[in-house]
């Protein structure tokens, strides 16, 4: 005898549960296809799925373990795995002072990452040098390398860190395939001295 | 490709067959950027040789160009994980030089505060003691926890990590009752959760095996490179800045001094818990003692300093001299000593120590911060030298190396 | 019983008389100058004597005095006798043309970083010291930046404007 239904006999659909779910792009549905664009799939593919490198030197590092933390998740918005090798990685979250010491090391993490990858300068001292401004601190991690998106503050809340991570995915949603080959990417580089 | 970070490999280190490895700034996230060369036999440490300074934000210097007032924000960034404690430390200092006397309600508040990121900072260093055997559980537990301690702050002062807490003499508003209440709220949940978290660590023997007879410092060599705080603690030398000389009213409280026997990993876990434990029962007398003030006494939250404390704004609008102190104190006009004053208070890491020459001008002459972590960040050559690479990496997160301080 | 800041003063100056200058007692706190050559002398006699047994070293820094001509710089010392619970302040002063002092590093381990930051921050040589390089600052600048004739801001930026930050 079959065992009665005891659960999610009541609820219809997902919108009941008060979850946001990924809108689904716009395209061609058919009995058991669905045609769209490549970059809109790919835009949705990896907005959800960053793999953010903490790149944390200072305070806004602890700010950055409270965002990954269970009361502010960051988890929930794909960037679950966090890793430290620039390698695998497609987000580089530099949060803290970079002193002038540390600009190489930084310049070196962002060479090392592959395209596309995108840079996220949180906190006033990564965006320009902060309440330091003194012979050791360098002025914005924009002097090194080219960053996307700043978040402002000293440090950040967690609910602004989320909004910056946000941010860079509508960047990543509505990228264009072609950008990282085009001559205006080159010249960016180029300004930067990264061939 | 690395030309720019120079690696020297180490003297005879071709001809012995031993292998360099850099262990760069750019930790996995939680430690903090320093670097550390070290040459290997195998999995052994034979040497290595630490580099700091990768966050050296020229603090003593700025110092020298800011009033007394707005040096606070920057002790704040000192040791960002409990900075109250730093808060607290630069506003006694510069009581001590102004000759500014607190009443016992701030004494008292301002002890709840300091035990508290007390607290908040050995919950980092544990629970990332445990991230680095392994155990990820403990760390996201806890930090559900600092968010209790955080709410507290923001109650109090308005922001939750560099908190620019108090000003000199007191504080800058009485607390208010959902701070109480949210203390009320931390005492309660809090202690089942810090016995869950010892019980997860305390006996198990992944983490005992792991942590017990590495990286051990015999007390001697301890008080050799001046070691304080815990590190000092877990060694068997029971020097507390609290206790040895009491500010802020410590002496009116009833807590023991937790001490290890070896100095290893273990022990400094064990006596960083224990102090949670002893700042969880100072904290329940503190608020004991501040609800038995009654009536007036019960909104005092400042010293009567009209020099060095800005009057009330309603004041300034209707009262000459009120207006008058809030011009001198703003434009830096009052007088304050000239002179020499060292300060020191247990912070999270040991005795944090604030030496402060004064001219008699708006700004210090010069300030000098006595760092624990960049003192007893020396000895770990002389800790690791010989034992795996695996037990260096648990030692340098026991040991609460916080960059922020190191470089000051 | 506790140690008293007269107690230190005599057994100091019974020891090493009248070149112990500049005594001083502030917020509670002895503090004293010796000529430079007798640093060690003073804190080896410091560390071993019974009575005083100042073992452990709190603090070691530097301070510039452009005003002290022949004199400009000043090592401090803060020394701390842990069991009677006693603090004495010690300094040294040493001209701009040869800032040599010698080492504590033999005697406190302790010393051997704070004398690092020390020589970083204001060109101090510490004679004897194992590995007087800089500590907190790039390893290739060629100024010591805490001397008083130094600016804070690095004056290359041009992202900031001086008029526009009130310095």
């Amino acid at each position: 005898m079959a065992r009665p239904v005891r659960f999610n006999i009541l609820q219809k659909s997902t919108q009941d549960w008060g979850i946001n779910q990924v809108d689904m792009p716009e395209g061609h549905t058919g009995e058991g296809f669905f045609a769209t664009s490549l970059d809109k799939v790919v835009g949705l593919a990896r907005k959800n799925s960053m793999w953010p490198l903490p790149f944390a030197t200072s305070c806004c590092g602890i700010e950055f373990m409270a965002t990954m933390g269970s009361h502010y998740d960051l988890a929930r918005f794909g960037a679950e795995r966090v890793g430290f090798s620039p390698r695998q990685c497609d987000l580089l979250m530099v949060m803290g002072t970079i002193a002038k010491k540390m600009g190489p090391v930084v310049k070196q993490v962002y060479l090392q990452m592959a395209e596309p990858r995108w840079v996220m300068a949180v906190g006033a001292c990564a965006s320009s040098g902060g309440i330091f401004d003194t012979y050791s601190v360098l002025q914005g991690i924009d002097q090194v390398v080219p960053v996307d998106v700043y978040v402002p503050g000293c440090p950040p809340r967690p609910e602004a860190i989320l909004d910056g991570f946000m941010k860079i995915q509508d960047l990543v949603h509505n990228e264009s395939l072609r950008r990282r080959n085009g001559p205006k990417y080159k010249a960016l580089l180029e300004s930067y001295g990264i061939q | 490709m690395s030309d720019h970070i120079n690696i020297k490999l180490p003297e005879g280190s071709i001809e012995k067959q031993t292998t360099t490895l850099n262990l760069g700034p750019t930790h996995p996230a939680t430690h903090g950027v320093f670097q550390n060369i070290l040459e290997l036999d195998g999995e052994r440490i034979i040497k290595t040789e630490s580099t700091v300074g990768y966050i050296h934000r020229a603090f003593e210097k700025i110092a020298e160009r800011r009033p007394l007032y707005q040096i606070t924000t920057l002790t704040d960034r000192l040791n960002y994980c409990s900075s109250p404690i730093n808060n607290m430390g630069w506003h006694l200092t510069c009581e001590k030089l102004l000759g500014v006397k607190t009443p016992k309600r701030v004494d008292y508040l301002r002890v709840i505060i300091m035990e508290l990121a007390r607290i908040s900072d050995h919950l980092i260093c544990n629970s990332i003691v445990g991230v680095d055997t392994g155990a990820y559980t403990g760390f996201l537990y806890v930090m559900q926890y600092r968010e209790l301690i955080y709410e507290i702050y923001e109650e109090v002062c308005g922001s939750r990590l560099t908190t620019n807490m108090g000003r000199i003499g007191g504080f800058e508003r009485n607390f208010s009752d959902t701070a109480f209440l949210k203390l009320e709220k931390f005492l309660a949940e809090y202690p089942k959760v810090q016995q869950e978290l010892e019980d997860l660590f305390a006996r198990n023997r992944i983490f005992v095996e792991r942590t017990k007879g590495t990286g051990a410092i015999s007390a001697e060599r301890a008080l050799n490179y001046s070691f304080t705080g815990p590190n000092l603690r877990a060694a068997g030398v029971d020097y507390d800045v609290r206790v040895h000389s009491p500010y802020s009213s410590y002496e009116d409280f009833d807590f023991i001094i937790p001490v290890g026997t070896s100095g290893d990993n273990y022990d400094r876990f064990m006596v960083r818990n224990s102090e949670i434990w002893e700042s969880l029962s100072i904290i329940r007398q503190a608020y004991q003692k501040v609800q038995n003030f009654k009536g007036a006494e019960a909104d005092v939250y400042h010293a009567d300093a009209p020099e060095y404390y800005l009057p009330e704004k309603g004041d300034v609008y209707t009262k000459m001299e009120a207006l008058i102190w809030h011009f001198k104190i703003v434009m830096g006009e009052t007088e304050s000593p000239s002179g020499e004053v060292y300060m020191s208070v247990e912070g999270g890491n040991g005795e944090l120590g604030f030496y402060l020459i004064s001219d008699g001008g708006r700004t210090p002459y010069r300030l000098h911060f006595r760092r624990p972590c960049f003192i007893y960040y020396q000895a770990y050559e002389e800790i690791v030298r010989g034992s795996m690479l695996s037990d260096a990496i648990i030692t340098l997160s026991s040991m609460n190396l916080i960059a922020g301080e190191m470089d000051a | 019983m506790p140690l008293a800041n007269d107690v230190v003063k005599a057994k100091l100056l019974d020891q090493f008389g009248e070149v112990l200058t500049e005594w001083d007692e502030q917020y509670g706190m002895l503090s004293f100058t010796a000529p430079r050559e007798l640093n060690l002398k003073v804190l080896n006699f410091l560390y071993d004597s019974n009575e005083l047994s100042f073992k452990f070293l709190t603090d070691l820094t530097g301070v510039h005095y452009p005003d002290r001509k022949g004199e400009e710089f000043c090592v401090v010392y803060h020394l701390h006798n842990l069991v009677e619970n006693a603090r004495v302040r010690f300094k040294v002063y040493a001209p701009v043309e040869t800032p040599d002092i010698y080492t504590a590093s033999g005697l406190f381990s302790g010393a051997n970083w704070m004398e690092r930051e020390t020589y970083d921050f204001y060109g101090i040589n510490f004679v004897g010291h194992p590995n007087l390089k800089r500590v907190l600052n790039v390893d290739e600048m060629d100024y010591f930046p805490m001397r008083k004739e130094f600016p804070l801001e690095d004056q290359t930026r041009v992202d900031k404007d001086d008029e526009m930050f009130g310095r």
